[in-house]
């Protein structure tokens, strides 16, 4: 926006002077606060059934994430579907964004969206459309990490 | 006690990517982007497998796990059948998280109309 402000006239900038003065704060400790709250709890949760699946079906602290995930998807996909994820999510900002139910919450409420333009055109090409930036620079990183730890030899793997 | 850790940890996560949305002005497609390198490359330096260790789900649940679990699969397959594993191993570990995703979502935008 740095060539815009030259054009423009006294009056244009007392305006925006006015409108960002009126401009609504953000609550920045309320939200961090809800999403203390929310994020920890569905932390809390996966923590739950991370034991659960380590206990009753003999997963290893490693392993036991793999079903996790998969269990916390469902139960995302399961409240998008029902609309209630996006009230929730309205209301604790990054809480419910940050974990991976946000993620499949991208995915799912994208895919319900463009069911109308047909399975394939619709929500096969625009399932990604949100969660595919994530999956692109996570690959590129991994895979820069991956040839800098061939070059100098592996860490602390 | 595992669960307070998991409590703390992962809600700070989400705060951070909280003040990323609120103080930064980003987008949230942003956020988990940046989110999601800031764990590939803290896995890099051996710095998330630690705090996996400490906090358990409140270090697996969020989307820095997704970074971390891809780094994982590369190195891991890089260690045990060479520099293809490179290219081979990123989507072994998180085939769970985004194989499940994708049916799921599939699934329910057979059966579920959007709401208005």
């Amino acid at each position: 926006m740095a060539s815009n402000k030259k054009t423009t006239t006294l009056s244009q900038q007392k305006y925006q002077e006015l409108a960002k003065k009126n401009e609504p704060k953000r609550p920045v400790v309320a939200n961090c606060i809800r999403a203390f709250i929310v994020g920890g709890f569905i932390c809390i949760i996966g923590q739950g059934l991370m034991m659960f699946f380590e206990k009753v079906f003999g997963f290893t602290k490693e392993t036991a994430s793999n079903p996790t995930v998969a269990v916390l998807i469902l139960i995302s996909v399961i409240l998008t579907s029902m609309g209630v994820y996006d009230k929730i999510a309205q209301w604790s900002g990054a809480g419910t964004a940050v974990p991976v139910t946000g993620f499949a919450n991208s995915m799912c409420s994208a895919a319900i969206e463009h069911r109308s333009e047909g399975l394939v055109l619709g929500t096969a090409s625009n399932m990604f459309k949100l969660a595919g930036s994530v999956i692109v620079f996570g690959v590129v990183t991994a895979f820069l990490v991956g040839i800098f730890t061939l070059i100098f030899g592996g860490g602390a793997h | 006690m595992q669960f307070l850790w998991a409590f703390l940890i992962g809600g700070a996560i989400c705060v951070i990517g909280q003040l990323m949305m609120d103080l930064g002005k980003l987008t949230p497609a942003h956020t988990m982007t940046t989110l999601v390198v800031a764990g590939a490359i803290l896995d890099g330096f051996g710095l998330y497998d630690p705090l996996v260790r400490f906090a358990g789900a409140g270090a697996s649940v969020p989307i820095t796990s997704f970074g971390n679990a891809l780094v994982h699969g590369a190195i891991k397959e890089l260690q045990s059948s060479g520099w293809i594993g490179v290219i081979t191993g990123i989507f072994k570990v998180t085939s769970a998280g985004i194989s499940s995703a994708i049916i799921f979502s599939f699934l329910a935008a057979l059966f579920v109309r959007p709401k208005g």
